[in-house]
């Protein structure tokens, strides 16, 4: 029998971190998602695996700390909530520019400003397009469980180091703070030093007299470099794309709606169809578990058959831009949403997309 | 005799450490970051630590200081060294980890990261330029900006009711109990780039005897900036930067 346990989706990043054999976590306290580094500072993983776990002086400086820890081929992680997350941009843009991986967890809560505790999924945008400057793309994963919270550690730091690129836990308050059952992963041990040269030949690991001198940067002055770079980096996204889109899609055989969304809310859109088809409308849930790269293919087959999409979101409405550019006008794409921390009930789902789509 | 009697490996009394690379060095004529680049390369090589040292380069001149010096070296972002420095020692503790900043990088922008990681004593060595301006972007006025100083920003002189005062970071850093060497050096004379290399050295073996930061301030020129000669940057340093960043240690605790 699988070994169950119960505990909060914030908890279940912490436990997994250790299992998947994290060298680091830097962090700084932010509700809703401190107690990832209360965990670990729990759980005293350096005292087992040697995982090292600090609290930085801020998140500039925790990202910065990941910047470094990556840079030396380490699998180092951090986590925030949507205000730490603002200051943790400049250094994701270094780090993507880089090509260092590496895991981030953003935790969302209410903006903007200082905003609210409470959850939401405003941050689409600053995760998805971009967030800090310049032309880059980060692997987003949005889980919806807390086994998906624990699960999506392991999968966010192999696609990380598949690719060379921060990939992102986009999860929203809901999701870290409700505890649920999950099944932890099996332990893996950290890498070995011999292992990180081998696996991470670019970390700067010193520089043996059998190789160049390893530098980790993101600056080119000359234009025609710069933008090889870039080029470089938008095949790599074009690569990802094609190989690692994830999504769920629950009754769209013969659905003749689509509820999209990601996250929680997936899981209130599908109780709102459940209740939709009981009062005998067709009725299916389209939920991305990668918002970057986004399940375009999928949705675009669906715009094929459907009468209409409607996409649920925690935001003034953001994902339903995505959807919105996929669909390309073949049939309607509604938005129904709640800010500022207001969960939407399924009720509320069904009563919008009657009024939007069905009539 | 003719010259190439003269050289030949028995008349040699000086040559360029093999860990500095052949690169065109960027830098001005007469600025303090090659003297530093070189005692620092130097060092390295004496010590024998080449396999084990990681760099970290701020923003500022010094941007390309991994064009020059042939170790490992991560390029951070603005003011942030002192933190992936940080994660770089903490991950492999068998490393000689430092950072290499200007004055705009750790005491204006870099402020809190440099703090911090001192304040953490961790065990790398910061190597500190201070020229007293910000010479990459073109002249503007740094933390460390004497009063009345001009620059591009502060063109009728660094006016302290506008401007505040010139930040002695250092005196600041020596003051917190992270901190285990905190000196302050200048290498416009033999005399004295003799001594800020044996702080460079001193500064390495402290962070790996585990005894925390060690911080190591030169007191440095910036011709082009201060639009001056070399010869008379040198001579303005000595008459209006020594008074205000006085030389020598402010904090050793092995002398206590």
């Amino acid at each position: 029998m699988e070994d169950f346990k119960l505990m909060k989706g914030n908890e279940a990043i912490a436990h997994a971190a250790i299992r998947c054999g994290a060298d680091g976590y830097f962090g700084y306290p932010i509700t809703p998602q401190s107690e990832v580094m209360e965990t670990l500072m729990d759980l005293k993983p350096w005292e087992t695996t040697g995982m090292v776990v600090l609290q930085a002086e801020s998140e500039v400086a925790a990202i910065n700390m990941v910047y470094g820890g990556a840079g030396c081929g380490k699998k180092v992680m951090t986590s925030s909530s949507s205000p730490g997350m603002s200051l943790k941009q400049e250094g994701i843009s270094y780090i993507a520019c880089a090509e260092l991986p590496c895991l981030i967890v953003n935790v969302m809560r209410g903006g903007p400003g200082l905003g609210t505790i409470q959850p939401s999924q405003a941050d689409y945008f600053q995760s998805v397009k971009g967030g800090g400057h310049g032309d880059y793309r980060l692997i987003v994963l949005a889980p919806s469980t807390v086994q998906e919270m624990a699960d999506f550690v392991g999968l966010g730091f192999d696609l990380a180091f598949k690719y060379q690129n921060p990939a992102m836990i986009l999860a929203d308050g809901i999701v870290g703070q409700m505890m649920e059952k999950v099944v932890l992963p099996p332990f893996k041990p950290r890498r070995t030093e011999e292992e990180v040269r081998q696996e991470c030949p670019w970390g700067t690991t010193g520089k043996l007299p059998n190789r160049k001198r390893n530098i980790i940067t993101s600056l080119a002055l000359e234009a025609e470099v710069m933008e090889n770079i870039n080029l470089k980096l938008q095949a790599k996204y074009r690569e990802i794309e094609k190989n690692e889109v994830r999504f769920e899609a629950h009754h769209c055989e013969d659905a003749d709606y689509v509820l999209v969304a990601f996250g929680s809310i997936a899981r209130i859109c599908e109780k709102a169809m459940e209740m939709a088809r009981e009062e005998g409308y067709k009725v299916g849930v389209l939920r991305p578990i990668t918002l970057f790269p986004f399940p375009t293919n999928p949705i675009k087959e669906l715009s094929q058959k459907v009468k209409g999409f409607l996409t649920v979101e925690m935001s003034a409405g953001q994902m339903v831009e995505d959807v919105r550019l996929t669909v390309n006008g073949a049939v309607p794409v509604e938005f129904y949403g709640r800010m500022g921390g207001i969960v939407p009930s399924a009720e509320e789902i069904l009563a919008a997309l009657k009024e939007k789509l069905i009539k | 005799m003719t010259t190439k009697d003269i050289i030949n490996p028995a008349n040699l009394v000086y040559s360029k450490t093999k860990l500095m690379t052949e690169n065109p060095m960027h830098y001005c004529p007469g600025c303090s970051h090659g003297v530093v680049h070189k005692l620092i390369a130097e060092v390295i090589e004496e010590m024998d630590i080449q396999d084990k040292t990681i760099g970290v380069a701020p923003v500022g001149c010094a941007v390309f200081a991994y064009n020059y010096i042939d170790i490992d070296w991560q390029e951070a972002a603005h003011g942030r060294a002192p933190a992936l420095a940080t994660a770089i020692k903490r991950l492999q503790p068998d490393k000689f980890v430092f950072t290499y900043q200007g004055d705009g990088d750790l005491a204006a922008i870099g402020t809190a990261e440099t703090i911090h990681a001192c304040n953490r004593g961790e065990n790398i060595a910061i190597f500190f330029v201070n020229n007293a301006i910000y010479g990459m972007t073109g002249g503007q006025m740094a933390p460390t900006t004497l009063e009345g100083m001009k620059t591009a920003t502060c063109p009728m002189g660094r006016n302290t009711e506008l401007n505040g005062y010139p930040l002695r970071i250092s005196n600041l850093l020596a003051e917190l109990d992270g901190t285990c060497y905190v000196t302050r050096q200048s290498v416009q004379k033999m005399a004295s780039i003799v001594r800020a290399k044996k702080a460079i050295r001193k500064a390495f073996e402290n962070s790996m005897a585990g005894k925390g930061t060690s911080v190591v301030e030169f007191v440095s020129t910036c011709n082009s900036g201060w639009k001056m000669s070399p010869h008379d940057s040198n001579k303005w340093m000595e008459e209006n930067m020594f008074p205000v960043y006085p030389l020598g240690d402010l904090k050793d605790t092995e002398k206590k």
